[in-house]
């Protein structure tokens, strides 16, 4: 029988507790071995910093010209 | 007319007043897919490969939706309906739709790109600056890596801020399906992001 390895069960919980999909159980489960793990609480906290530079890495913000054209699509007004 | 009292006068009235009706509600939305651009361009830019296509692919769904405003049944999630139309549009546009994506099944674990950028940092591992060590283009190009199925997903729920649920609407696929995409697309995405960091397997 394999040794149950909460590190190993931590790292498959990262991505759903990240996503806020997890229940409440096994949130508290994750937060658990979290506060006293600090291997996988350096990678959350990794995770976690690494999503928001994502997020904000990839903001390009939309040409105003193709606003106007956008706009220019609407049906006119009779 | 079933239903209306005759009363001579006033039976163009409905008809009227429908009128005036509909242009308001087609105005407000017109108005609201407007006041979304932003937003709904901020995915299309990362849905495809370049500038030129993500506008091109703006114009013709904010066309089309301006056509088939009638089918969006208000109170439902416009930006959601918007982003269903572009996907459904770049599809169209000659992108073929993969079954099961199921290509190479090795990509790293979730902890790779920590764990590169650690090993490859001097010594001091304070995760707050580990993520330093990523450019805006590692980022970038990373993510035009990963290949369409599993970034379609990846692109609606990091950077568009979707649910699972609006996702799996989005592109016509089962949330289940969903989930694993996003579980792969990240690692994919990790992993590129280490080797445009980092370099190579090195070690």
């Amino acid at each position: 029988m394999t040794a149950y390895d909460p590190c190993a069960h931590c790292e498959e919980m990262m991505q759903p507790y990240m996503d806020r999909v997890l229940t409440d159980a096994e949130r508290a489960e994750a937060e658990t071995h979290l506060d006293e793990c600090t291997y996988c609480r350096k990678r959350y906290r990794f995770e976690e910093r690494l999503r928001q530079f994502v997020h904000q890495a990839v903001q390009e913000p939309m040409p105003v010209e193709l606003k106007a054209k956008l706009a220019s699509l609407r049906t006119p007004l009779q | 007319m079933v239903g209306w009292p005759d009363m001579s006068e006033t039976t163009r009235e409905p008809d009227a007043r429908q009128l005036a009706t509909d242009a308001r509600n087609r105005v407000r939305f017109e108005e609201d897919a407007l006041a979304l651009s932003d937003q709904v361009y901020r995915v299309a830019r990362h849905l495809v490969g370049s500038r030129e296509e993500a506008e091109d692919l703006m114009q013709e769904t904010y066309a089309r939706a301006f056509r088939s405003w009638r089918s969006f049944q208000p109170g439902t999630n416009l930006r959601a309906w918007l982003l269903r139309i572009l996907t459904n549009l770049n599809i169209d546009r000659g992108r073929k739709r993969q079954r099961t994506p199921d290509l190479q099944p090795l990509e790293e674990g979730d902890y790779f790109l920590y764990n590169k950028l650690e090993a490859a940092g001097d010594g001091a591992s304070d995760e707050d600056r580990v993520v330093e060590r990523l450019s805006q283009n590692d980022v970038v190009g990373a993510l035009s890596e990963v290949p369409h199925d599993f970034r379609d997903v990846v692109v609606l729920v990091d950077i568009g801020d979707f649910t699972y649920a609006d996702a799996a609407q989005i592109l016509d696929i089962p949330i289940g399906t969903v989930m694993s995409r996003l579980h792969r697309g990240r690692r994919i995405l990790k992993q590129a992001m280490a080797e445009s960091a980092v370099g190579g397997d090195g070690e």
